[in-house]
């Protein structure tokens, strides 16, 4: 934690906004935890090219008397770290374009500002028209409210109210505290990206103890994810095909979906890979006969995957609803600081898969899939594109199922006065997950940041001049998560 | 079409013909059955990350079970999840499994409300709130109604606007940026009407119980009708637990 460089806040801001005005850098987090009655602000930018991180730091006396200059008007990609930092240190920006409440988490400074009355952009009109959604929406998903400003079917602007999800799950981390509630806690932050923030939750784990995965681990984690990504993309274009109503599509997308999840059933009890990533062991081992069920499972899957999607390609009616519709340009894309496949359908090369590999990516030389367009669409095809590679590696994968660990070796405690970072491609996009060590080994703070994080604002901007009855498809062609985002 | 067609038959037969007899793969963890082999019990109420267990007599409260396992892999001659996907009851002390039981976890016919059956038996409409939930138990509220479980064949829905519904179906451990949604949404559905938990989240808080950031007032104020255990729920065990109460259960 001491080689972290602490700078004063003019040259910390100065060194992160001009880092991430360099090509192929990123804010991977940026966020703020109280230190002795000041606030330690940390900010991790990845260099995707050179394949390192840059971790700097700042120590701010808490609620200082003057407004700080902030990131996001150098750069918006730190809007929403800044806006966190806003809510819950009461940090005053001098010049931040969009100083609003982010989740109304239960420790925000100002308790004061409920949820009810959000600040919504308001234009007085007597043309345009406002149109709310949620935050219970019509199908079963999760909540939030989307704020819509329309001109007749047209929408203008629309700007998304998140925070209902909110349960406050960063600080359990430090108050349950044993391994297995901890683990518990990371396949809960968004409970279908289970492999994704596991992983990253058991990498720092490991790595604060000096434990080194057992390649029989690593492979569990990448075999998961990997299905993990298949289950979701398949499941998004399910629903994708429902929102145009294209019935056969989300019927046989649906099912497809079924055989993923259902095999990650017969491996570790449960279709959402629940039980499955532990730290400094793995309960259950990958057999031979296992990898023959899946290898078969993914031959029978293919062709009618592909004969689906082909199919689906080829109606006009369907292209009609999804080509050119909510479309986020490159430029947007990289000035607010997408990831994921959001990012790449927007002609982003970013991938933590290829730029800062772990355990069994490390040896892969993976290429990222990227699309141009940034519409509907490409959103689309890189779900099939990136299938597709899955589906290889997986391929690759189980022609060396690595030997069982026997017994598994006991985990040693953490090391006192670490941080360790964490960075996993999940199926939506990059997962990072910081944490740091006290004095006796415990955690002294750990922070969790889904790639919805970053996205948000990337589905509010894509909408814009659509008509409204495409929202429900632009939205599911993101796909992102409240929870994550609530945290 | 003729492509279309093509398509549908290769997907061959998809739906689960009876849902009462799936034979679930053994790494399934269902209702647990515990011995009455003597154990250090403290270690594994300790072991447990959401105090579902309790000691004399040894007990899993399946409302608290996040089905980890790992007091199974800790005392495997001591607990034996099974396969048996069957464990919704309207009674919330039928979700404590004690040593030496082993029988199936049911809806208590005699409990359920007259007009639950009278009304809702021919036709139940469901209107979901996710309160924090992680959204694996929203995704499996959603798969019953896919393909291979199909749970509109039972006139069992999923609904948009609770106006249309006969019944709430709360997720999640009930965060407080959630709470007043919650009400607003029940208030909306007219009488008579239910409340189904599913997921251990719900019924009992999970791995947040305790959390700053919940607000659980609104189970305290209402009388729960159906509780359906899982992390999440498994399609089977909703749609049977449901069955159940509507007075449809084989």
């Amino acid at each position: 934690m001491g080689d972290i460089p602490e700078l004063n806040y003019g040259d910390f801001l100065h060194l992160n906004t001009q880092l991430v005005l360099q090509q192929g850098n990123h804010c991977v987090n940026y966020y703020g935890f109280p230190a002795a009655g000041k606030i330690k602000l940390i900010c991790c930018m990845a260099d995707d090219s050179a394949h390192t991180l840059k971790i700097s730091s700042a120590l701010l006396a808490e609620v200082g008397p003057d407004r700080l200059s902030s990131f996001t008007a150098r750069h918006l990609s730190f809007h929403a770290f800044e806006r966190e930092l806003h809510e819950v240190f009461a940090i005053e920006y001098a010049d931040h374009p969009w100083l609003k409440p982010l989740r109304y988490a239960f420790n925000r400074k100002h308790q004061q500002n409920r949820i009810e009355n959000y600040p919504f952009y308001r234009i007085d009109s007597e043309e345009l028209h406002e149109v709310g959604v949620g935050p219970v929406h019509a199908g079963v998903i999760e909540p939030g409210h989307f704020r819509f400003i329309c001109s007749g079917e047209q929408i203008l602007h629309l700007e998304t109210q998140l925070g209902y999800q909110h349960r406050g799950i960063e600080p359990l981390f430090l108050s349950k505290k044993n391994l297995l509630q901890q683990t518990i806690l990371a396949e809960s932050i968004a409970g279908d990206t289970v492999a994704g923030h596991t992983t990253a939750f058991v990498n720092i784990r490991e790595s604060l103890s000096g434990d080194i995965p057992a390649d029989e681990w690593s492979f569990a984690r990448a075999i998961a994810l990997e299905m993990e990504r298949m289950a979701n993309h398949t499941g998004g274009l399910s629903a994708i095909c429902a929102d145009i109503g294209y019935q056969l599509g989300a019927a046989v997308f649906g099912r497809l979906r079924s055989p993923l999840i259902n095999f990650m059933q017969q491996w570790c009890g449960n279709r959402f890979s629940k039980g499955l990533i532990r730290a400094g062991k793995n309960n259950f081992p990958f057999t031979g006969e296992l990898g023959a069920k899946l290898g078969s499972l993914l031959d029978a899957f293919e062709p009618d995957f592909t004969e689906m999607f082909q199919t689906m390609k080829s109606l006009p009616t369907v292209m009609a609803r999804l080509e050119k519709t909510g479309v986020l340009t490159r430029e947007q894309a990289e000035s607010i600081g997408a990831v994921g496949m959001a990012a790449r359908s927007s002609g982003i090369n970013r991938d933590i898969r290829s730029s800062h590999p772990s355990g069994l990516y490390a040896q892969l030389n993976h290429q990222a899939v990227v699309k141009h367009h940034g519409d509907v669409y490409s959103r689309i095809r890189i779900r099939y594109d990136e299938i597709h590679q899955s589906m290889g590696y997986i391929r690759q994968w189980l022609r060396e199922i690595p030997l069982r660990v026997t017994p598994d070796p006991i985990i040693q405690k953490p090391a006192p006065g670490l941080f360790s970072i964490s960075l996993v491609e999940g199926w939506r996009g990059e997962i990072c997950h910081c944490g740091i060590t006290d004095k006796n080994g415990a955690w002294m703070h750990y922070k969790i940041k889904d790639p919805s994080m970053n996205n948000w604002l990337a589905m509010a901007l894509a909408v814009r001049n659509n008509e409204i009855s495409d929202f429900p498809l632009c939205n599911k062609s993101f796909d992102l998560s409240y929870c994550g985002h609530d945290l | 079409m003729i492509d279309d067609l093509r398509i549908l038959i290769h997907q061959g037969r998809q739906y689960i013909g009876d849902i009462t007899a799936v034979k679930l793969p053994e790494s399934f963890r269902g209702r647990p059955v515990i011995s009455q082999i003597p154990v250090n019990g403290p270690e594994l109420v300790e072991l447990c990350p959401t105090g579902a267990i309790s000691n004399e007599p040894f007990t899993i409260d399946l409302g608290k079970c996040v089905f980890c396992g790992e007091c199974a892999f800790a005392r495997p001659d001591k607990i034996r999840f099974t396969q048996d996907y069957r464990m919704a009851t309207n009674v919330r002390d039928g979700l404590l499994v004690k040593e030496g039981e082993d029988r199936p976890i049911q809806v208590n016919a005699a409990g359920i409300r007259k007009e639950i059956t009278r009304f809702f038996r021919g036709s139940l409409k469901l209107r979901q709130v996710c309160a924090g939930g992680d959204n694996s138990c929203e995704t499996e509220l959603n798969a019953c109604s896919n393909v291979n479980f199909d749970m509109g064949r039972f006139g069992i829905e999923f609904v948009a606007s609770p106006r249309h519904a006969d019944g709430i179906v709360i997720t999640g451990p009930v965060s407080e940026n959630m709470a007043d949604p919650l009400q607003l949404t029940y208030d909306a559905i007219p009488d008579p009407k239910i409340i189904i938990l599913a997921g251990s989240e719900a019924i009992s808080g999970g791995i947040f119980a305790g959390s700053p950031a919940l607000n659980r007032s609104f189970l305290d104020k209402y009388r729960i009708d159906l509780f359906v255990p899982g992390n999440p729920v498994h399609p089977l065990t909703f749609i049977n637990g449901v069955l159940a109460l509507i007075g449809k259960g084989k």
